[in-house]
């Protein structure tokens, strides 16, 4: 334990010696502020602020830090050692913070008496390298104490993890999510005050129900909620149709079906809209051919619930399927077969026994449908018209001509608490409810087929569905070739120039409109993912390997992130990170936090049900033989997780790429997304570079995954090599 | 008293361990000797194995003392205990071959490599697997795996071998094979060894002492000698062996004989109890003979059950003392369902135990 608290106290040491405090211009890795560490007050390093530049608060700060190394250097009684450790250093976590929070931009906010001089007055910018390093380092002293007073089995490693990724939790999800709750009640002089945010609240723009008697529009909450009823509940039953015929049928095209819920995932969330207006808007195909030949009057009627209505249920069907192919392969055949053999008919059996065991498992997957139509953003951007929804809402009392962010507080937290009372409603209700029924023991024997009038309701809603489907997507690539959809429909290149031309001239210069934002996506989104899966998989590993206190919390809280809607990430994150002292909007760090916490809960999911699969006996055999839990970890878990860890980074790469919601509130002129550079097109009425733009970025998805699945493939070819050459060698020996 | 202890005991004071509010252990105290086989034995959820694994240091205890040879290990990590342990499902590392497998432990310990790959040589040479390094796990049958799990674990030269279920899955056959083997090399090393069990047979066969755990607690401790001819309990009776458990009366103790009343029957047993105590009989299956029924007085029974296994006959009887299980090696002739018996008890080998 000594050794451990030793290295991070150098390291803390080093951090208030030799590094920025601040924030510097240029960025951390221009290394400009390595001349000025400690004469230039801009870019000096903690200490230096201090001793030379009159900011005393600093020095006061860093005190603890002192504390621990003289611990370390005098106590020589291991666990009083540890109680000074965990005493200083948590006195020096608080310090820091109180100084960065009391002292602004533009001086001290409270004990201002305190803070006279030039310097107090003078105020702070955020913290930089310097101050991270420092409070890492005394995060991890702390930790290490801990395990020093015996906490978590006395294993450094492991109570660091979870006090990593406690604190990780805590400052970017809690954090941010807080802001939201004090502004909302903070009033226009930023007193804070429960008038103004009821004012907000009950707002009937919110709440209004003029809709059920009179020809005028609802509150937002209320077309919010019936929007996410209606797509919760059709996905759900596609979602079903879908899963009984590809478990149930012979039908022929089941790998079709498989493709069909791989495409949604890789398809930005707003491009399915954009594909309906080619088909539905006013000049789209069919409503030209319908007005050609029968007179249809074209309206506006997409734009509005139903344009939304259907673009979630193509764009979540998918979602329903995956979870409800789980449930439905999950009622266990045994119980099928015994309802026949006790003289059940194909229908009895579905209605009595195998429709019962769905029951939690549809309830999951409405919830699921509910909480993503809820969170959808750019959807109902490109189609909501007239009929606003909460998330639409919050982004415009943002961006819109009177920026109110008190009022875009308050719909947050309309918004939070409805997806978090699914997501709680999800979790205790579904939670205790499982009927899961196939066990470790093998379970032969077959599904029932299904009833035929069920089979051919099946079939019926399914296929017209997945041919819609497919229309859609074609629009998609069909749209970006003309010239002007509607009007000119001539084939074109055009579009694609204008985003993706090089100029081969003068070297090579990429002269397209897109290309900045694209290169930012992928750079930002390809350091994203890896950290997301890291963060992922050992929250993961804490909660499926190890014990401790507050793991339910702990779990809980590292799901929460799951059920906070991207709008509501994205307005907390501009709240809480644009003041010090933690200052990152405008910069790219804040969009790859943002996609590492968003993105969490799938890299959790995925390593749960991953290392769930590994007996827990090979962990214990690795420890009982003497490693450590990191080298356990290194060379025990991470090599057997390999596919989970590729489908992880898959999986958080594809989503840091499509993601727009909270996404569109973060970008800055210097770090612009592909999404919100799409979005910013489809605002302008470009279409065609829009939809030109999407098809590109699907088809790099497509790509990363397709190498992605290359490199799994060869890894288990490599394996089977081994195998054969063994087989060989043993008939060479025969 | 801790100062005259030497490398590989194993004592615990008083531990207790608790899952939330489920007891798993309640005030445990043992001593292990060095160098003895012990095992623990009990059904499932008797704490057999939470103990094992607070010896290995997988559980924290939530009271009470561990030692390890001289050094308390209570609040010790399994990393830095000196215990290997061969768990039930092997855990082999499947993406390791043999030879990697069994030279993990001292690699991680930072022996050198070649000195670690050595000795894993020479642990695959005792357990009869030479020339297997190369194979992964997954080529190998389940007999080989238990071996190169053995091998893995004994390398280490571990203050204490620890041994959960190793046999349960093995089939009936190779499970005597391998038990021999496992005895044989905890001998020659004359290795501290914890071996934990729910097979009664299993544990007669390997053990120098056993440990029989109920309800999270020390049932009995002895020899197999010890617990098959004086269990201390009805439980004990009727798990180690087969037992007819009978109610009977106790009508007096004189000078280490007590008078005990069954129906159609008086008997004189030895006891080491001083005082009338309530106590049930305990007979052996063979230490019952059958008789054709007769006039005299005495126990009688009708056979309602009856097997012939070759080298005994098996019979269930309907008595005025109860049901009865008789083992008969008086092959000769078998009485049919239905006969009437004479049970005849050799007083003997009858053992009182407190109900």
């Amino acid at each position: 334990m000594r050794k451990t608290a030793i290295i991070w106290q150098i390291i803390g040491l080093l951090g208030a010696l030799l590094f920025p405090w601040y924030m510097v211009q240029g960025g951390f890795f221009s290394f400009s502020w390595v001349g000025g560490i400690f004469s230039d007050p801009k870019n000096a390093s903690a200490f230096a602020q201090g001793l030379f530049h009159q900011k005393w608060w600093l020095i006061t700060s860093l005190l603890p830090l002192v504390g621990t190394a003289l611990a370390l250097l005098f106590i020589k009684n291991t666990k009083l050692l540890a109680k000074f450790l965990v005493m200083i250093s948590i006195a020096g976590l608080v310090l820091i913070f109180a100084q960065g929070f009391i002292v602004s931009r533009t001086g001290a906010r409270i004990f201002a008496d305190l803070f006279v001089g030039g310097a107090g007055e003078a105020g702070q910018v955020g913290f930089g390298a310097g101050a991270f390093v420092v409070l890492f380092s005394q995060l991890f002293i702390l930790t290490t104490g801990f395990s020093g007073l015996g906490k978590g089995r006395g294993d450094a490693f492991i109570v660091g993890l979870i006090g990593l990724i406690v604190s990780l939790v805590g400052v970017f999800v809690f954090f941010p999510v807080s802001h939201i709750l004090i502004q909302a009640f903070e009033g226009p002089e930023g007193n804070l005050g429960l008038a103004e945010f009821f004012d907000n609240f009950t707002s009937s723009r919110i709440w209004g129900v003029r809709c059920l008697y009179e020809a005028n529009s609802c509150g937002t909450a209320w077309n919010s909620l019936f929007l996410a009823i209606m797509t919760g509940a059709g996905t759900t039953l596609l979602g079903l149709a879908f899963a009984l015929i590809a478990t149930r049928t012979n039908f022929r095209a089941k790998r079709l079906l498989r493709v069909l819920t791989i495409i949604p995932i890789i398809t930005p969330p707003f491009v399915i809209g954009l594909a309906l207006i080619l088909l539905f808007g006013r000049s789209g195909m069919v409503s030209e051919f319908l007005y050609d030949h029968f007179d249809v009057e074209k309206t506006r009627w997409l734009y509005g619930f139903w344009g939304i209505y259907i673009a979630q249920l193509l764009s979540f069907t998918p979602i329903a399927f995956l979870v409800l192919i789980g449930v439905v392969e999950g009622v266990s055949p045994s119980m099928e077969e015994a309802s026949q053999t006790l003289n059940g008919d194909r229908w009895q059996t579905f209605r009595f026994v195998s429709f019962p065991l769905m029951r939690p498992g549809l309830a999951n997957a409405f919830l699921l449908g509910f909480i993503e139509s809820m969170a959808d953003f750019g959807n109902p951007l490109v189609l909501g018209g007239n009929y606003s929804v909460l998330s639409t809402e919050i982004y415009f009392s943002i961006v819109g001509a009177v920026a109110n962010s008190g009022k875009a507080a308050t719909l947050a937290i309309v918004l939070l608490s409805m997806t978090l009372g699914a997501f709680l409603l999800q979790r205790m209700w579904l939670g205790k409810k499982s009927y899961a029924t196939v066990t470790g023991k093998g379970d032969s024997g077959q599904h029932a087929s299904l009833n035929p009038l069920l089979r051919g309701f099946c079939y019926a809603t399914t296929i017209p569905w997945a041919i819609f489907t497919v229309i859609v997507y074609s629009m998609i690539v069909f749209g970006s070739f003309v010239k002007l959809w509607g009007y000119d429909h001539s084939f074109t290149f055009a579009h694609y120039i204008r985003a993706f031309s090089i100029n081969f001239t003068d070297g090579i210069r990429f002269t397209g409109v897109a290309w900045d934002s694209y290169f930012t996506t992928l750079t930002i989104s390809s350091i994203a993912a890896p950290l997301t899966t890291i963060v992922g998989l050992a929250t993961a590993y804490l909660l499926v390997r190890q014990k401790f206190v507050g793991k339910q919390v702990f779990e809980f809280s590292t799901m929460l992130s799951f059920a906070i809607p991207g709008t509501v990430i994205g307005v907390s994150y501009i709240l809480a990170f644009n003041v010090p002292p933690i200052e990152l909007t405008g910069t790219s760090i804040i969009l790859i936090l943002v996609f590492v916490f968003r993105n969490m809960p799938v890299g959790v999911r995925g390593g749960i049900a991953a290392m769930s699969q590994l007996d827990k006996s090979l962990d214990e055999a690795s420890i009982t033989l003497g490693a450590n839990s990191f080298t356990t970890v290194r060379k025990i878990i991470v090599p057997l997780m390999g596919p989970a860890i590729l489908a992880a980074l898959t999986y958080s790469f594809v989503r840091a790429i499509t993601s727009v919601s909270a996404v569109i509130f973060l970008v800055s002129a210097k770090h612009n997304m592909a999404t919100s550079f799409i979005i910013g097109r489809v605002e302008n009425g470009e279409f065609g570079i829009a939809i030109a733009y999407s098809t590109v970025l699907i088809v790099t998805m497509l790509s990363v995954i397709l190498l992605l699945q290359f490199i799994i493939g060869k890894r288990r070819l490599r394996r089977e090599n081994r195998i054969q050459k063994h087989t060989k060698t043993k008939v060479a020996q025969a | 008293m801790s100062n005259n202890q030497i490398t590989g005991s194993v004592r615990f004071e008083n531990v207790v361990k608790n899952y939330g509010s489920v007891v798993a252990l309640k005030d445990l105290t043992l001593d292990i000797v060095p160098g003895e086989l012990v095992t623990l034995l009990g059904p499932s959820g008797c704490g057999k194995t939470t103990t094992l694994r607070l010896i290995a240091g997988l559980e924290a205890a939530t009271g009470g003392n561990i030692f390890i040879g001289n050094d308390n290990v209570t609040h010790l990590s399994a990393t830095y205990r000196n215990v290997s342990m061969v768990f039930q499902s092997y855990a082999l590392f499947p993406h390791m071959s043999v030879l990697d497998n069994v030279a993990y432990g001292l690699k991680v310990s930072s022996i050198p490599k070649k000195e670690a790959y050595d000795k894993a040589r020479d642990g695959l040479a005792m357990v009869g697997l030479k020339g297997y390094d190369e194979r992964l796990p997954s080529e190998l049958s389940g007999g080989q795996q238990q071996r190169v799990a053995v091998a893995r674990a004994v390398v280490l030269e571990p203050e204490v071998l620890l041994l959960d279920e190793p046999l349960s899955n093995l089939d009936a056959k190779l499970r005597r094979q391998v038990r021999e083997q496992i005895r044989q090399i905890q001998q020659r090393l004359s290795l501290t060894t914890v071996y934990v069990t729910h097979d009664q047979e299993e544990a007669m066969a390997v053990s120098d002492r056993i440990i029989v755990m109920k309800n999270a607690e020390i049932a009995q401790i002895g020899t197999p000698m010890d617990l098959y001819n004086t269990p201390n309990s009805k439980f004990i009776a009727d798990f180690i062996g087969d037992a007819n458990v009978i109610d009977c009366e106790v009508s007096a103790i004189k000078s280490g004989i007590a008078t005990v009343e069954i129906p159609g029957a008086k008997l004189k047993i030895l006891t080491n109890q001083t005082t009338n105590f309530n106590a049930s009989l305990v007979i052996r299956p063979q230490n019952v003979s059958l008789e054709q029924a007769s006039k005299k007085a005495g126990i009688k029974g009708t056979v309602t059950y009856a097997a012939y296994l070759g080298n005994q006959i098996q019979y269930t009887l309907d008595s005025a003392i109860g049901e009865l299980f008789v083992v008969d090696n008086n092959m000769a002739d078998m009485f049919k369902v239905g006969s009437d018996v004479d049970i005849i008890l050799n007083e003997k080998k009858l053992v009182l135990v407190s109900k």
